[in-house]
């Protein structure tokens, strides 16, 4: 069972970032791609858990971890850059 | 592996995968910026949230053994979802993204 409800979750999330991807295209201005880029790495790191159960492996999961911290960071510069007109003044 | 901790483990992830979706959606169907900010901050925070639960139920329930990393992603993303989501506000306000009629509040006019 845990077989089917995985290929399902797989589906979902992918479809979810599709519809990331279409907001990150056609996102009128920049705080929606921001947020776009922002929700993807998210989705990313929900992909990699799924991985991680279905390859029944802990290996990706620090991987998991630093697109996590990597995603934060970078949504912080990208919001900070587009407000003050430079990251670290 | 017993059978309730299995349907635990699948109602975990059918109830991420449902999350994720439904925040991804909210973000490509809504009308204006501010609005949009809404469904990907909360419902993708709680999505991989119980995903990782699932993930550590799973792997305690297997011989790999279980650890402390899905704990700290889900700490990270719990702690760092708020934050963001107003770094991004403020720069849209300050860029004065165009809204819609229904979003209420306007600080700059104050």
């Amino acid at each position: 069972m845990i077989a089917i409800v995985l290929k399902i979750s797989i589906a979902l999330v992918v479809i979810a970032a599709l519809l990331n991807v279409y907001r990150l295209i056609v996102g009128p201005h920049a705080p929606d791609r921001v947020l776009a880029i922002d929700t993807l790495a998210i989705n990313a790191i929900a992909l990699i858990i799924l991985l991680g159960i279905t390859l029944n492996t802990r290996m990706y999961l620090e991987a998991a971890l630093l697109i996590a911290v990597m995603g934060f960071v970078s949504t912080v510069a990208m919001a900070k850059y587009l407000k003050r007109g430079s990251v670290i003044e | 592996m017993n059978l309730f901790i299995e349907y635990i483990i699948a109602a975990l992830l059918l109830l991420g995968a449902v999350f994720t979706l439904v925040g991804a959606i909210g973000l490509a169907v809504l009308p204006d910026f501010f609005t949009r900010l809404h469904g990907p901050t909360k419902a993708t925070t709680v999505g991989v949230g119980a995903m990782a639960l699932a993930s550590m139920i799973w792997f305690a329930n297997q011989p790999v053994g279980t650890g402390f990393v899905e704990i700290l992603i889900m700490v990270f993303l719990l702690l760092t979802a708020p934050p963001s989501a107003n770094m991004m506000a403020k720069a849209a306000m300050h860029m004065e993204v165009p809204k819609v009629g229904n979003t209420r509040g306007d600080p700059w006019q104050q």
